[in-house]
């Protein structure tokens, strides 16, 4: 039996990527390796260069050098195959910021055009059963299937444009900042379906976010981008020992040591939870 | 890549059918297991799950659809099939996920219903923008608000200046034309010399201004509606409004000054433009000298032709950005909109412009100015 899915250890290796507009140098020796299964957030200041690697890995952004391999397959160079490139985009799924959704398809119609594009075999019914159910895997309601974009709310927006990526069953997922412009409660819930995709889907999910609620909670890693590279990997324990000023400044600021606390005190309680029943 | 999916049909002790799925069940290889799936008539009691290899939530889907349909139990399921088989319950359902797309006998009654009852509320929208714009543009003039120069000047510079290259180059080819082509009519009449006539009068009295009319409707007015729509739609109209600008103010006036102000010079230059073509063609083909050819021009073309123009030609400017602005505004909901109301804006200046010269055409004969 053919492999389908990618058995190795590392999805994305980056290695030596260097990015650079016009002379202003973004990346410069840049190497990150993301584990298979695990969510890996990606951290770093505004203009550090997170959105530009995540163009980079998903071939958006034609590096300066360096070598990219997503699903043990080389993307920076023009060497591969035509085919083996386009095959290996039906492999992931991408949600960018503002959701990006097709404005004048209803929801549905934007999950159904992955679908088309690269399965046109999938006849109809089956086409719109599997949009319906994508929709509800989002954790959209039934009937915001048949609403377009600008008929639903930013959070929903969110959901439908996780819907579309998730829409031929990728391995990779790729978040550009999910829970950006959502209040509390939706970012929560965003956080808690991204957990839950990835653990019922086994997805290897790269997660950009400014969201400290978004790392405590859901990522398995942490990459810290500073200085043009790529700091640190390592969970967030790990990385508040290294002595970084950005990182220090990052974990150690006021609103991550309240994000630190509210994790702390959510522990606690589930404890006494546990002890009282 | 893209291996199959197979299922085979089997009898158990009991006598139940059992379908044995086997191959994976991807998303890459439902296309052609899901319409044999869905053949399927007989009872099945069991489906087996134990020689199928990958799956993901397509093949779970069409696992979970299949047990559903035929009321079967699931069996042989590995861990990762059973999560996402569980994951999809409750899903389906089958609520519409398109606008309904009716057939073309309700669809075409029913678009024209839609726009003739929409027909009194735009002319109402209309009237409101027409009456807003009276509005600012009497503020302005009582000097209750200031006129926004740098705007205005930049328009002036977008409408006007911007548009002289092809204003120019298109006048410029269409007095070639008329001056040839006339000629050849004339000459076989034996009136060669009275192309310079025809000419002179047709670029001063129609041509130049209405050439400059349907290129600055197709370069501004198209610009003003997209610009505004796309402004419309980044809530950046709605932010100028709670700061206490008024878009009529900063957007629509000073594009409504520069395309009045801007069509009477665009249409006269474009006149001698087209005059300047139809000398250079003649001396090339009619024999009459460049220089012969502008003296006759002052001759042969009456002071009232050049005035003909440059009446009409405020108007046009006025119709056209009042059309860009207006459909600009009525922008909402998405970037379809935008292409949309852009479209009606130019096909409406054009068509309002056209209709416009009709009367003044009419209207210039009867006062004596023929």
């Amino acid at each position: 039996m053919t492999e389908a899915h990618y058995t190795g250890n590392f999805p994305i290796v980056v290695e030596g990527l260097c990015n650079a507009f016009d002379g202003h140098v973004i990346h410069q020796d840049l190497s990150l390796k993301v584990r298979r299964g695990e969510i890996l957030g990606v951290v770093g200041g505004s203009g550090s260069g997170k959105s530009v690697l995540m163009r980079s890995i998903i071939g958006l952004q034609h590096p300066a050098a360096g070598e990219i391999e997503v699903l043990g397959q080389s993307m920076s160079g023009g060497g591969a195959p035509a085919r083996d490139e386009i095959d290996i985009r039906s492999r992931w799924g991408v949600l960018f910021q503002g959701g990006a959704l097709f404005s004048t398809l209803t929801v549905a119609e934007n999950v159904e055009v992955p679908l088309r594009e690269f399965y046109p075999e999938i006849d109809d019914t089956l086409r719109h059963e599997i949009a319906r159910y994508k929709v509800m895997l989002s954790g959209l309601p039934p009937e915001a299937a048949a609403k377009f974009p600008s008929e639903l709310s930013g959070g929903m927006r969110k959901r439908a444009g996780l819907a579309r990526a998730l829409a031929l069953d990728p391995e990779l997922l790729f978040l550009d900042e999910p829970t950006a412009g959502l209040d509390p409660i939706g970012a929560a819930a965003f956080d808690a379906l991204t957990r839950e995709l990835q653990d019922t889907l086994g997805l290897t999910v790269f997660l950009i976010t400014h969201d400290l609620d978004t790392l405590y909670e859901i990522c398995d890693r942490v990459a810290v981008i500073a200085d043009k590279r790529v700091i640190a990997v390592d969970t967030i324990s790990e990385l508040l020992k290294i002595d970084h000023p950005w990182i220090q400044e990052y974990f150690n600021g006021p609103r991550g040591r309240a994000a630190d606390a509210a994790r702390h005190r959510a522990k606690a309680m589930d404890k006494q939870a546990d002890r009282g029943a | 890549m893209r291996d199959r999916a197979d299922f085979r049909l089997e009898t158990d002790a009991e006598g139940r059918t059992v379908l044995a799925l086997s191959g994976n069940l991807l998303v890459s290889t439902a296309g052609f297991l899901d319409p044999q799936l869905r053949a399927l008539d007989q009872p099945i009691a069991r489906i087996d799950l134990a020689d199928a290899g990958e799956i993901d939530t397509v093949g779970a889907w069409l696992v979970w659809r299949l047990a559903r349909d035929h009321g079967a139990t699931i069996a042989g399921a590995d861990e990762m099939a059973a999560r996402l088989i569980s994951a999809l319950q409750g899903a389906g359902g089958d609520g519409d996920i398109a606008p309904a797309r009716h057939p073309v006998l309700r669809r075409v009654p029913e678009a024209v219903g839609a726009y003739v009852s929409a027909l009194p509320a735009s002319w109402v929208r209309l009237l409101d923008f027409l009456g807003a714009l009276l509005i600012s543009s009497w503020t302005i003039i009582r000097g209750r608000s200031p006129l926004r120069m740098h705007a205005v000047v930049r328009q002036l510079e977008l409408v006007g200046v911007s548009a002289l290259g092809i204003v120019g180059l298109m006048s410029f080819l269409v007095g070639i034309v008329i001056a040839q082509q006339g000629a050849v009519q004339l000459q076989d009449l034996g009136f060669g010399e009275l192309t310079v006539n025809l000419t002179g009068r047709i670029s001063f009295r129609e041509l130049g201004i209405l050439m400059t009319a349907i290129m600055v409707a197709g370069r501004s007015g198209s610009s003003f509606a997209a610009q505004i729509g796309t402004m419309k739609l980044t809530e950046e109209i709605d932010a100028m409004r709670t700061i206490g600008v008024s878009p009529m103010e900063a957007l629509v006036i000073p594009r409504v000054l520069a395309a009045v102000l801007m069509l009477p010079l665009l249409g006269f230059y474009s006149a001698i433009l087209a005059i300047i073509g139809g000398a250079f063609i003649s001396t090339i083909t009619l024999d009459i000298p460049f220089h012969a050819f502008l003296l006759r021009i002052q001759d042969v073309v009456p002071m009232h032709d050049v005035w003909v123009g440059l009446v009409k030609a405020p108007f046009f400017g006025f119709i056209i950005a009042v059309a860009g602005c207006y459909q600009g505004m009525q922008v909402q909901g998405n970037s379809e909109e935008v292409g949309l109301r852009t479209t009606i804006a130019v096909v409406q200046a054009i068509f309002a412009v056209i209709v416009l010269d009709a009367f003044f055409a009419v209207f210039f004969t009867e006062v004596g100015w023929g």
